[in-house]
C-alpha cells in the first residue's frame, strides 16, 4: 500500500519535471525579448554570467539589472543595425565550477560574446573555456591577472578598473604629499590579495618603503592588534584594502586608537553602507573611486559628466535607487559589446577585434582605450580621489 | 526503471558513454559529463567509506583539494611531467589520510564527522594563507593540460574519453572489492562494529584502509580537476563541498553499486535543470529560487526513497537478484532513517 503510494508519487514528480521541460523548450524562444520580429531581421545574441546569489550576489544584482534595463532600451530603439538583442544572463552562485558551465551553455546558444563574472574567481576559471572557443568574454571583476598577460588572453577584456590603476591613484597622492614610509592592511580574499600584490610592487617603483604590513579576515571583529602595529611604527599613512564591514570596523578601531595619520582606503569602500557601519569614524577617510558616485561634483568639462548623469536618471527612474560602480561595469561591457557588433557583424572573431581598437569610449568607469597590450584600456585619468566629509563624498583635488 | 539491472547496466552505460560524443557536438554536454565523473569518481570512494565501512567524512573536498593543488603545485612551479603530477594527486592525499586516518577513525559518528570537518577546515585555510605556494586567495592560473607523451588531452572530447575510462577502470575494481572478503567485512563494520570484531575482523585495519581509498580517489579527482579547469583557487574545496559530496553519496544510496554515478548525475544534472527552468516558469526568478526548489526535490526524494536512487531497481523488482543480506541491511537502513 505504501510502497504503491510512494511510486505514484515518484511518477507524479517525474511527469512533471518532464511537462516543465516540454512547456519550458516550447516558449523558450520567445524568452525576454521585447518587440521582437518587429523587423524580421534575426536577433543577436549575447551572454552574460553573474554572480547573482552567493557570496557575491551584491555584485551581481545590480549588473543584472543594469543589463536587463540597457537590452530593454537597446531593443526599443531597434537593436543593433535594425537586429534585436537577445540577452541570456546566468547566474554562477559565485560559484567557479558552475561559472564555467554557464559559460559553456552560453556558448552553446551561439552568443556572440559573454560578459562576466562579477568577481575575480569565477571569470578566472572562465578563461580557458572562453579561449579555447574563442568566444570574447568582457568580465567585470578587479583582478588584474585576468587580462593579464594579454598574449595568453587574446579573447579576454575588462571593464573594472585594474588593482593596478587604483594603486597608481593612491602612490600619486603619497608622493604629493611627500609621505614615503607606511603601512598597509589587507583583507585576506582575492581581492585584499590583488590589492597587496599591486601595492607593493607600485610602491617599489616608488621609493615608498612598506614598514607594517598585515591582513585581517573578512569576518573579524576587531583589528586592533594589527593596527596597534601600525601605530607602534613609523608610518606616515595607512593604506587598508577591503570592503566592508571588515573595513569599516577597521577605520573604528583606527579612530579608537587615537591614530592621526592619514588613513587611505581602497575603492572596495565606495558605498554608503561603509559610511553606515563606521559609525562616523570615516570622517576624513581618503579614498580612489570612479566618478560615478561624485558624479554631481565633477565640472562639467569632464567627458564622462552627460554618460554619468544619464545612466544615474535611468537607473534611478526604473529601479529608484541610484546605480553603484558594479553596474556601471555591466553598462560599459554591454555598450563596448555593442559598439563592436555593429561595427563587425555577427563574428566573434571580428568583434574581438573591433573590441581590441576601442578608442575613446566614454563610459562610466572611466574612458577606455583598449589595445592590444592593455585589454582594460583605463588610466588613472578615470579615477578620482574622494574624502568622506559629513558622511559624504567630497572630491579632493 | 527496469533497466537499472545488475546485467544490463553496465554494458549499457559503457555503451551510452562510447557512443555520446558520436551523437552530441555539444560541448556543454560533454562538459556536464566530465564534471558528473570526476565527482563519481570522489563519491565512489566515499561510497565505500560511508556506504561500506559505516564511517562518515565531512572532509573530503580537502582531499579533492589536495589532489588539486599538488597537480597546480608541482607542474606550474616545479614544471613537473603532468602524468607524474596526477599520480602525486592521487598519493599525496593517500599518505595524509593514512596520517590522520589512525587517530581519527578511533573516533566514531557524529565525532568523527565533527574531526573530519575539521580537518577540512585547516585545509582550507592552509589553501588560502599558503601565499607563495598556493598563491593564496587569488589561487593558480596557467595549470597546463595533462599530456601523455606528444597526446594532450586539450578538449573536452578528449578529456571525456579520459575520464570516462578511468571510470570504467575504478568501477570494475570496486566491483570486484565490493564481492570480495574484504567488501563483505567492510559491511560487517557497517552493521555492528563489535559483532564485526568478534567475527574475527580487524575492523581498525580495514576502517583505515577505506579511508584512504576514499582519499586517493578524491585526489585523483582533484587532480583531473585541475587539468580540465586550468585554474584553482580555494573556494571549490570549502566545507560546502565536502557536503555536497556526502549528499551525492545519499542521494545515489549507501552501499549500493550504481549510487555514487546516480547521485553525482542527479546533483549535477538537477541544478543545470533548474538553471534553465526556473527563469522560464518563473521570469525574473534569481539564483535563490533554483537553490529553493533544488532543496525541496531531494527533500522529496529522501522522504519517497530513503535507500537512494542506486535502490531503485531493488524495489521495482524485489524478487530478483536479492541476496538474503542485502534485502534486509536495507531495510534497517530505511527504518534508521526513517526514525532521524
Amino acid at each position: 500500500m505504501k510502497r504503491s503510494l510512494r511510486k505514484s508519487v515518484m511518477a507524479s514528480l517525474l511527469i512533471l519535471l518532464l511537462a516543465t521541460s516540454v512547456l519550458a523548450s516550447g516558449c523558450g524562444s520567445s524568452g525576454d525579448s521585447d518587440g521582437e520580429g518587429v523587423t524580421g531581421e534575426e536577433q543577436y545574441k549575447i551572454g552574460a554570467v553573474l554572480d547573482i546569489s552567493g557570496k557575491a550576489s551584491s555584485l551581481g544584482t545590480p549588473e543584472r539589472d543594469t543589463l536587463q534595463m540597457m537590452v530593454k532600451q537597446l531593443n526599443t530603439q531597434g537593436g543593433i543595425n535594425g537586429h534585436q538583442v537577445d540577452l541570456t544572463i546566468l547566474d554562477n552562485k559565485s560559484d567557479e565550477t558552475e561559472a564555467v558551465l554557464a559559460a559553456k551553455t552560453l556558448i552553446e546558444k551561439d552568443v556572440l560574446a559573454v560578459l562576466g563574472c562579477s568577481s575575480s574567481g569565477p571569470s578566472m576559471a572562465m578563461l580557458n573555456t572562453v579561449q579555447n572557443e574563442k568566444v570574447p568574454m568582457i568580465s567585470l571583476a578587479a583582478a588584474s591577472s585576468i587580462v593579464e598577460p594579454v598574449s595568453e588572453r587574446q579573447w579576454v577584456f575588462k571593464t573594472a578598473q585594474s588593482d593596478k590603476v587604483t594603486v597608481g591613484k593612491i602612490t600619486n597622492y603619497l608622493r604629493e604629499q611627500n609621505i614615503n614610509k607606511v603601512a598597509f592592511l589587507y583583507m585576506n580574499n582575492a581581492y585584499g590579495d590583488g590589492g597587496r600584490k599591486a601595492f607593493s610592487e607600485a610602491a617599489k617603483e616608488n621609493n615608498i618603503e612598506v614598514l607594517v604590513e598585515d591582513k585581517f579576515e573578512a569576518s573579524d571583529k576587531d583589528m586592533t592588534p594589527q593596527l596597534t602595529r601600525v601605530k607602534a611604527s613609523q608610518a606616515e599613512a595607512l593604506i587598508i584594502w577591503a570592503i566592508p564591514p571588515s573595513a569599516s570596523i577597521a577605520t573604528k578601531n583606527f579612530k579608537d586608537l587615537g591614530l592621526t595619520i592619514p588613513l587611505i582606503h581602497s575603492h572596495g569602500v565606495g558605498n554608503q553602507k561603509f559610511i553606515d557601519l563606521a559609525q562616523g569614524a570615516a570622517e576624513g577617510v581618503i579614498l580612489p573611486i570612479g566618478k560615478l558616485t561624485v558624479a554631481q561634483q565633477i565640472p562639467d568639462t569632464d567627458p564622462q559628466k552627460e554618460v554619468l548623469q544619464t545612466y544615474i536618471n535611468n537607473y534611478t527612474q526604473k529601479y529608484g535607487s541610484p546605480p553603484d560602480s558594479f553596474g556601471g561595469y555591466a553598462w560599459d561591457a554591454f555598450n563596448l559589446v555593442v559598439n563592436a557588433i555593429e561595427k563587425a557583424g555577427p563574428d566573434r572573431a571580428a568583434i574581438r577585434d573591433e573590441l581590441e581598437k576601442t578608442q575613446g569610449f566614454t563610459g562610466i568607469s572611466g574612458v577606455f582605450n583598449i589595445s592590444a597590450q592593455d585589454h582594460n584600456g583605463l588610466d588613472e585619468e578615470s579615477m578620482v580621489l574622494v574624502q568622506i566629509k559629513d558622511g559624504k563624498w567630497q572630491l579632493l583635488e | 526503471m527496469a533497466f537499472i539491472n545488475k546485467n544490463h547496466f553496465w554494458p549499457g552505460i559503457i555503451l551510452f558513454l562510447l557512443i555520446i560524443p558520436l551523437i552530441t557536438n555539444s560541448n556543454y554536454l560533454l562538459s556536464i559529463l566530465i564534471i558528473i565523473g570526476l565527482y563519481t569518481i570522489i563519491v565512489q570512494g566515499l561510497g565505500i567509506l560511508m556506504g561500506y565501512a559505516g564511517q562518515i567524512s565531512f572532509g573530503h573536498a580537502a582531499f579533492f583539494g589536495l589532489g588539486a593543488y599538488t597537480v597546480a603545485i608541482l607542474t606550474t612551479r616545479f614544471h613537473s611531467p603532468t602524468v607524474l603530477a596526477l599520480l602525486g594527486a592521487a598519493l599525496l592525499p593517500g599518505v595524509i589520510a593514512a596520517l590522520i586516518g589512525r587517530p581519527t577513525l578511533k573516533l566514531q559518528e557524529l565525532y568523527l564527522a565533527l574531526a573530519t570537518l575539521g580537518f577540512g577546515l585547516l585545509v582550507h585555510i592552509g589553501f588560502t594563507e599558503g601565499m607563495e605556494l598556493t598563491g593564496g586567495p587569488s589561487g593558480i592560473a596557467g595549470i597546463p593540460y595533462l599530456s601523455v607523451g606528444s597526446f594532450v588531452f586539450d578538449s573536452d572530447i578528449k578529456f571525456f574519453y579520459l575520464v570516462a575510462g578511468i571510470l570504467i577502470l575504478l568501477s570494475a575494481g570496486i566491483k570486484g572489492l565490493i564481492e570480495s572478503r574484504v567488501g563483505r567485512a567492510l559491511r560487517a563494520i557497517r552493521e555492528s562494529e563489535h559483532a564485526a570484531e568478534t567475527a574475527g575482523i580487524d575492523t581498525a585495519a580495514l576502517k583505515l584502509q577505506a579511508f584512504i581509498f576514499s582519499a586517493l580517489l578524491a585526489g585523483l579527482a582533484g587532480g583531473l580537476y585541475a587539468y580540465y579547469i586550468t585554474f584553482i583557487s580555494p573556494s571549490p574545496f570549502s566545507f560546502h563541498a565536502s557536503v555536497q559530496f556526502v549528499l551525492m553519496a545519499v542521494v545515489g544510496g549507501l552501499g549500493t553499486f550504481v549510487g555514487p554515478l546516480l547521485g553525482a548525475a542527479m546533483v549535477v544534472a538537477l541544478g543545470e535543470f533548474l538553471r534553465w527552468a526556473i527563469p522560464v516558469v518563473i521570469p525574473n526568478a534569481g539564483g535563490e529560487y533554483q537553490i529553493i526548489f533544488f532543496g525541496l526535490i531531494l527533500v522529496v526524494l529522501m522522504i519517497f526513497q530513503p535507500e537512494g536512487l542506486g535502490a531503485l531497481g531493488k524495489r521495482l523488482k524485489p524478487a530478483t537478484q536479492k541476496l538474503p543480506g542485502e534485502g534486509y541491511s536495507t531495510k534497517i537502513e530505511a527504518e534508521k532513517e526513517g526514525g532521524l
